[in-house]
């Protein structure tokens, strides 16, 4: 029973922390599945983070908040897609960019603006989100096996972590079961076929990198306004990169991405749990070790040792009509 | 790959589109200046006031561009060859151990011109196995070469966490460092350098590593342009299938440019480690192996521009603590916007202003054939 109580509160703090990451790796689906690769995952949701956690405590309205968010999102996205769409640019130096404008603007502004260190005010109650309670959650805590498993697993988290968990289901459909999402796919793999069908490649991929950029506000958003009250600065700490780590490891597939994401979140949480206490057999396991082994895992997958790793044909290369 | 823009002269070429990119990328960095709401004058004052008003400032200067200039090299190299080594900033840290390695074991009996070549060796060694596995991961089993240096950068920070708080750290020290190394772990200061110029180093730690520096920038133009090695290189950058045909080996040049990339990187190790701190220490690298990206880019990949634009990335952050300094409402992190600015739009967006400037020379040239038309009639 105790250790079934320990697997009941990893898991819950795996989905806590997966929830950023989920919508991080699918905003990073829709654009690689287009075509163009982003390594601004992290800027983006840095921006959207602070963008939350400045307009909510400014306008004291979550709803507010999450707003900004994806716009500031969807305009660094544009950004990034100007640079790679339009004018042809390297889509990696533009994602390095973006993440290094992020990284000082949050600080500055948060600076000259809030004077806290670089952190938004402390949200109050109506500023952040509130966690959801399930139908019934209490009644049947006591239930064994299934009431704690109702009750603090799938009940008592965010509108936003049910949403990003909607979004796999939703991706996959929108992906492969839409003209948009056929389209799309078509895009990063022969985007000449594409154009020549007569439909234009400029717009199916800016219409990508903007969803992209909705996804990334969700998961700012998420972090500064359900995880935390409020921003700190560099809060994302490499969340958009294992998050970019978590969509190779899931080869670019909406429901490998879910598992991914749980897999690394659960390598987190695990982490922090372990953390000085000897396992049996292989004795005290470094955290640092945990810390790299999403990165470590990555390599190897792409290294081609526990499947292969092959990323959308036309990926990192920009379209010219004319050759 | 074609560029599908009109061949312009080289001082367009490498001059004007780089200061053009570079003045919208400070024009960008003055308007958040304004939003912050302090002049950007009054910071620009600062920041040249800051970098080049006393030989102190002057020192700190060169202390920073001699670390850029390392990691600057580092990423040229690759682009020379195609590859985008995003990972400058893990091989530089792990490069530390080189460093750190030399002198924890020498730095008591020997004096620092013996320990320094050892040291060099050691902080190439280290950085080139770090890209050594990215690029053999590349070449052999196809694994995108910006995936798994990003990956190794993380790798690297968490393998140096470890050594720095359970290897490396003395005992009963609670600080995750090295010991401080004894004087044959020190570099000597360049002061007779600037004395040269009338101007007094200070506490500034600028050191032998600048010329260390400059050797490799020469070493690097040597090799891209004037081996055997760095021509295949080239062909390899300029189109890969060219190369395969005339039977150059992609794999192995891929192993030994990431690994000669790695060695440059690590070497920036030295500079902090030997030249500032004497020991190693969490995070000492402080993202300079990015600054060497935004170097690259602005230096065109050539040792006669990475230096130059070395040295304004060093201007950019000794000027930059001096902004801070003055201008409280202005931090450091000013500079992190500066250096993301000048590569979205020195690399990203290097062509946004290709074609009106294209446009301006092709006028130009028409006006000059027509007057020397008109005097020949």
């Amino acid at each position: 029973m105790d250790f079934f109580h320990v697997l009941v509160v990893l898991l819950e703090s795996t989905i806590r922390v997966s929830v950023p990451l989920v919508f991080a790796a699918l905003a990073g689906l829709f654009t690689e599945r287009a075509g163009v690769f982003d390594i601004g995952l992290e800027g983006k949701m840095l921006g959207a983070a602070f963008a939350a956690g400045a307009v909510a405590a400014v306008t004291q309205s979550v709803w507010v908040g999450l707003l900004a968010a994806v716009l500031i999102s969807i305009l660094l996205s544009l950004v990034h897609g100007y640079a790679s769409i339009t004018q042809r640019g390297n889509q990696i130096v533009s994602g390095v960019a973006i993440n290094f404008i992020v990284a000082g603007s949050t600080v500055i502004l948060g600076e000259a603006w809030f004077r806290q260190g670089g952190r938004t005010p402390a949200l109050g109650e109506g500023a952040r989100f509130q966690t959801i309670h399930l139908p019934g959650a209490d009644a049947i805590r006591e239930i064994p096996l299934l009431g704690p498993i109702y009750a603090d697993l799938l009940s008592g988290h965010f509108l936003l972590t049910y949403l990003a968990f909607a979004m796999v289901p939703a991706t996959w459909w929108i992906l492969y079961r839409t003209r948009f999402g056929l389209r799309l796919r078509a895009v990063g793999e022969n985007p000449g076929a594409v154009d020549t069908a007569g439909i234009s490649v400029i717009w199916l991929r800016y219409r990508a990198v903007i969803c992209c950029g909705i996804l990334c506000g969700f998961a700012g958003a998420y972090l500064s306004l359900a995880m935390t009250a409020g921003f700190v600065k560099g809060m994302t700490a490499g969340k958009g990169y294992i998050a970019l780590a978590a969509l190779i490891f899931a080869k670019w597939r909406p429901k490998n991405v879910m598992f991914a994401c749980l897999l690394f979140g659960f390598l987190d949480a695990l982490a922090i749990r372990l953390q000085g206490t000897p396992l049996p057999l292989i004795g005290q396991v470094p955290v640092q070790l945990m810390q790299a082994l999403p990165y470590i895992l990555t390599v190897i997958l792409l290294a081609g040792f526990i499947g292969k790793a092959i990323p959308p044909k036309a990926g990192g290369v920009p379209y010219v009509k004319e050759r | 790959m074609s560029t599908p823009y009109a061949k312009l002269p080289g001082w367009v070429e490498y001059g004007l589109i780089p200061l053009i990119n570079l003045a919208v990328a400070f024009v960008v960095a003055g308007l958040v200046v304004l939003l912050v709401g302090e002049n950007p004058f009054e910071a620009a004052y600062h920041l040249i006031n800051g970098a080049f008003g006393r030989g102190e400032y002057i020192g700190f200067t060169l202390y920073y561009a001699t670390t850029f200039i390392f990691t600057g090299l580092a990423v040229a190299v690759a682009f020379h060859a195609g590859l985008f080594n995003i990972g400058g900033e893990g091989q530089a840290y792990v490069g530390g151990i080189g460093v750190a390695l030399a002198c924890l074991w020498l730095d008591q009996v020997m004096p620092w011109y013996v320990v320094f070549p050892l040291a060099i060796l050691g902080s190439a060694f280290f950085g080139a196995l770090w890209a050594f596995l990215p690029g053999w991961l590349q070449a052999k089993r196809g694994s995108h070469i910006v995936i798994t240096t990003i990956m190794f950068n993380f790798i690297a920070s968490s393998l140096m966490v470890y050594l720095l708080t359970r290897v490396l750290k003395p005992l009963g020290s609670m600080a995750p460092q090295t010991r401080t190394f004894a004087e044959g772990g020190q570099l000597p200061k360049l002061d007779w350098l600037l004395s040269i110029f009338g101007l007094n180093v200070g506490t500034a730690p600028f050191n032998i590593s600048f010329l260390l520096a400059l050797a490799a920038a020469f070493g690097v133009w040597v090799l891209i342009w004037r081996t055997k090695l760095g021509y295949e290189m080239r062909t390899m950058g300029h189109s890969p299938s060219a190369a395969r045909y005339a039977g150059i080996r992609e794999s192995r040049i891929t192993v030994i440019t990431m690994m000669i990339s790695g060695g440059l990187a690590g070497m920036m190790a030295l500079n902090p480690i030997m030249g500032e701190q004497f020991r190693m220490q969490l995070d000492f690298v402080q993202g300079a192996g990015f600054v060497g990206i935004a170097v690259a880019l602005m230096g065109r990949s050539h040792p006669g521009g990475i230096i130059p634009a070395a040295i304004l990335f060093g201007v950019l952050y000794q000027g930059g603590a001096e902004i801070a300094f003055e201008m409280p409402s202005i931090s450091r992190d000013m500079i992190v916007i500066i250096q993301g600015l000048v590569i979205l739009f020195a690399g990203a967006l290097e062509n946004m202003f290709r074609p009106a400037i294209t446009r301006a020379f092709a006028m130009r040239g028409q006006r000059a054939a027509a007057v020397v038309q008109t005097k020949g009639a």
